[in-house]
């Protein structure tokens, strides 16, 4: 086969005041039609790099130093800006990562289709809006006529990652790069995309770069993988290749720090290559510190209980009450937490799993209902001292590592804050000395107290967040998707903490996620959520062996096939 | 959207109530009412009839009633100074001060929101720097002292344009309009381009600002990687998404224009409701103070009444959402 794009010696630099970073160094690749390339790495590999050098859209001040872009046997470096628009969306086609936010909000679909299609074929008026339904109904889109006149926040994401691919096909280019089209997506849809990606590389023999961090993805559908570490491809193969017999170091690395869904295993292999160098951490003696003191109080044996939770969010205001749009985000729920176990909480986004967790924290009130916290009830009373003491128990740590610190605190403010919010110390020096004491424990280093959240990357604030929770002492830890904004590498670790934290402090956690390998990994019992209902409550190992409700079946089919990974992750 | 209407209308009568109880109150406060309206040499007794005559020695509650249910006709009153109503003598006034604020506006929306889109675009460009290095002259600079060096550069130096007054009006039944004649408009010229400059400059940096946050967003990149030219990108894609903070502003400012006329009209001698509203400061004369005050409050909540209602028009998430 001929190829469709050869990229060779490709160097990209960004110069910046503090010297040149070189984000790619002598990159080959090549990609034919008909062939899905995957181009995998994690944050900071440069793989995106890659695909915005390509159309020449690199980020000021980055710019293609060295090498070569051949595409369809063109050059495409130093093409000037006019000769590029014509490359761009009629020979090479985008996806961006999140549909939320990669259509105009303020143009209707039909009007960014339209105008796209009259661009790039060269057709006017009532033809394109004919080519426009088309292109909606090979994406998938039922009704495709009255969603011309729609607004993309009308779409759910899925619905708007087919437009955004409908935009991308709309010039019918020969080409199309994916930059992490599926990470902002729920499994069942990924699922769908990446099928509907499939299909059209396969009907239209288009090349496809997807470029993305999650091995799940290159697994359910790459050819050929290209991975990248620190700039530099290190490995590039047929997908079994890669995910079987991994050569390189990092790519075996990486491949075993994804979690499995097959099997149960005590801890998470960690990716030494990326971490290599890093001295183990310092840890403290739980036995005889301040932090393991709340270590042995030991209650009912229930850490959290809950039933029938109701909760329901206005969704359009009315003046009469029975025209209100209500949506029942939490819909009769019950279930017990045992102390000192890890109870999972499943569902696709929406389900409400995250607002279950909030209810708990008492974020929000319930409508009706009952939460009980080490015994002590926190709805009826929730000002109350004993609930509040009960609420001290029980430390939340968010999604967001970005936005859950505050920029404007020094780490030492924000893992001290409650400790001096409630007063757990006898004075300021030892405030200071424990700070030091649970950044050490979490991984980070002591030093780190005098310095400013955007110092650290992801999985560091992930692990400031963990400090912060250990702060007041808890006895339950509730985390709502603590790593699904981290590499998988940096994932492992955090994850590995956290399985630590709780053994050694005999933590409750509460772990809520959409990801069930990692679910599987961290949890002795599993609750399944749907439209803010349970479906089902097993034993971890019982759900994966064999679920009960219809819903957790389909989830589990949804899983990345990853079969194709071999012993190498064992 | 009704439903919202409804609350914004609602909160619209609150803020009127309020400033009526506070323009009310001038009256009580604002110096003695007897005194301005009398001579040095009135007598006891007249004074004491004069009070009966206001209704000053009713309980303060029935003179607010009385002056609301007042308020509500468009009646405030005698002016204390001029012997007639103030109803009148603000409606004498008000088409110079609309004609002048309705230039301004245009002035500054135009040039604003042009050189702000020039200035996003052409981010690094020398022109764009000058444009920002002497905006900043039009926010620091009072308006005061711009009138005046326009004044003495156009008026006095060139001999361009008139230094003060309103000449040129043609009358339109009861409007008096500059708009038609020659002279009208080389009359509205200074004083409106003194007016608008600092709204220009807020604009203009406005709509850089956002223009420059738009320009970063991915369904920017996304237009970009579709190969639409970039003039479709810079005012379909871009422009549009800068017009909800802009819209805001603007509605603020525009209130924020009639407010700064007072300054203006000053400056230039200019017929409107802000000059004879400094005349009254220096008269005391509570009742054209009191209806001024109502009927700038009146205007600013209908102005972001009309804001609200171009939320819906300009963005279909608040139109169709929730």
């Amino acid at each position: 086969m001929t190829d469709l794009l050869k990229i060779s010696g490709l160097d990209v630099e960004f110069p910046t005041r503090r010297g040149t970073v070189r984000a790619a160094r002598n990159v080959n690749l090549t990609v034919s039609p008909g062939e899905v390339v995957g181009l995998v790495g994690e944050s900071g590999a440069g793989k995106s790099t890659i695909g915005n050098a390509i159309i020449d859209l690199l980020e000021a001040p980055g710019r293609v130093s060295a090498g070569s872009i051949l595409f369809e046997g063109e050059e495409l470096r130093g093409l000037d800006e006019n000769q590029m628009r014509r490359v761009r969306g009629d020979r090479i086609g985008m996806i961006f990562q999140d549909p939320q936010t990669s259509l105009n909000p303020l143009m209707t679909v039909g009007a960014q289709l339209i105008e796209t299609i009259e661009k790039t074929n060269n057709i006017k008026g009532a033809e394109a809006e004919k080519r426009a339904i088309e292109l909606l109904e090979q994406v998938g889109i039922t009704e495709p006529k009255a969603r011309l006149l729609a607004y993309p926040h009308q779409f759910s994401g899925g619905m708007r990652q087919r437009v955004v691919i409908a935009l991308a096909l709309a010039g019918d280019p020969d080409l199309i790069i994916a930059d992490e089209p599926t990470t902002a997506l729920d499994v069942s849809i990924q699922a769908q995309i990446l099928d509907l990606i499939k299909r059209l590389c396969r009907e239209r023999a288009l090349g496809v770069i997807i470029v993305t961090h999650d091995i799940g993805v290159i697994a359910n559908i790459a050819d050929r993988v290209v991975v990248m570490y620190r700039g530099e491809v290190v490995e590039t193969g047929e997908v079994a290749q890669i995910l079987g017999a991994p050569e390189h170091e990092y790519t075996k690395s990486l491949i075993a720090a994804v979690p499995r869904a097959d099997r149960k295993l005590d801890r998470f292999s960690s990716v030494d290559y990326i971490e290599g160098g890093t001295k183990p951490f310092k840890r403290i003696d739980i036995h005889t510190h301040w932090l393991g003191q709340s270590r042995d109080v030991r209650g009912t044996g229930k850490a959290v209980e809950i039933e029938n939770l109701n909760l329901s969010f206005v969704l359009q205001k009315a003046l009469l009450k029975q025209n209100r749009k209500m949506l029942q985000a939490v819909d009769n729920v019950s279930f017990t937490v045992n102390e000192g176990e890890t109870f999972g909480l499943v569902g696709e986004s929406g389900s409400g799993k995250s607002t279950v967790a909030r209810l708990i924290a008492g974020l929000y009130r319930p409508d009706s209902g009952m939460i009980r916290v080490i015994g002590q009830d926190v709805v009826s009373n929730p000002k109350s001292a004993a609930a509040r003491k009960a609420r001290r128990a029980l430390q939340m740590i968010f999604q967001d590592p970005y936005s859950s610190l505050n920029a404007r605190m020094r780490v030492l403010d924000i893992v001290a804050e409650p400790i001096r919010f409630y007063g757990l110390t006898e004075n300021e020096a030892e405030t200071r000395r424990i700070v030091g004491d649970l950044l050490d424990h979490v991984g980070l280093g002591a030093s780190a107290a005098l310095r400013y959240p955007h110092e650290f990357s992801g999985g560091q604030r992930q692990r400031i967040s963990i400090a912060r929770a250990l702060a007041s002492r808890p006895r339950i830890l509730i985390c709502d998707e603590p790593t699904s904004a981290l590499d998988v590498s940096v994932q492992a670790t955090i994850l590995n903490l956290l399985k630590d934290l709780q053994q050694e402090l005999g933590l409750t956690m509460l772990f809520i996620s959409h990801d069930l390998p990692v679910v599987r990994q961290m949890c002795d019992r599993i609750a399944v959520m749907r439209h803010g209902a349970i479906c089902e409550v097993s034993d971890t190992e019982d759900l994966f062996s064999e679920p009960k409700h219809e819903y957790s079946r389909h989830l589990l089919n949804l899983m990345p096939r990853m079969d194709l990974l071999g012993e190498a992750r064992a | 959207m009704f439903f919202f209407i409804l609350k914004r209308l609602a909160q619209s009568v609150l803020v009127m109530a309020v400033v009526s109880a506070v323009s009310f109150s001038l009256f009580n406060f604002v110096g003695d009412p007897v005194n301005n309206m009398v001579g040095q040499d009135a007598t006891r007794e007249q004074r004491i009839e004069i009070r009966q005559q206001l209704g000053l020695d009713d309980p303060i509650l029935t003179q607010y009633a009385r002056f609301l249910g007042n308020m509500v006709q468009g009646d405030f009153g005698l002016s204390y100074r001029i012997k007639r109503p103030v109803d009148e003598l603000i409606l004498e006034r008000l088409p110079a001060t609309l004609e002048l604020v309705f230039v301004s506006a245009i002035i500054a929306l135009v040039v604003g929101i042009s050189l702000g889109v020039y200035t996003g675009i052409r981010r690094k460009s020398w022109i764009s720097r000058v444009i920002l290095s002497v905006s900043l002259v039009g926010v620091s600079l009072p308006t005061f002292i711009i009138g005046i060096a326009l004044i003495y550069l156009f008026a006095v130096h060139l001999r361009w344009l008139p230094s003060s007054g309103r000449s040129g009006t043609v009358e339109l039944g009861w409007w008096k309009t500059s708009f038609l004649s020659v002279d009208g408009w080389r009359a509205i010229i200074l004083p409106s381009i003194t007016l608008s400059l600092f709204q220009l400059t807020l604009i203009l940096r406005l709509v850089r600002a956002e223009m420059l946050e738009v320009m970063r967003t991915d369904f920017i990149k996304f237009a970009r990687a579709r190969g639409l030219a970039e003039r479709a990108i810079n005012f379909r894609h871009a422009l549009r998404n800068t017009l909800v903070p802009v819209i805001t502003i603007i509605g603020l400012n525009i209130g924020g224009l009639i407010a700064f006329s007072v300054i203006t009209e000053t400056v230039f001698q200019w017929p409107g409701t802000g000059l004879m509203f400094i005349q009254a400061v220096d008269f005391v004369d509570v009742p054209i103070m009191a209806a001024y005050l109502v009927f700038v409050a009146l205007l600013f909540v209908l102005i972001n009444l009309v804001v609200d209602i171009l939320y819906f028009v300009v963005d279909p998430r608040i139109r169709l959402g929730d």
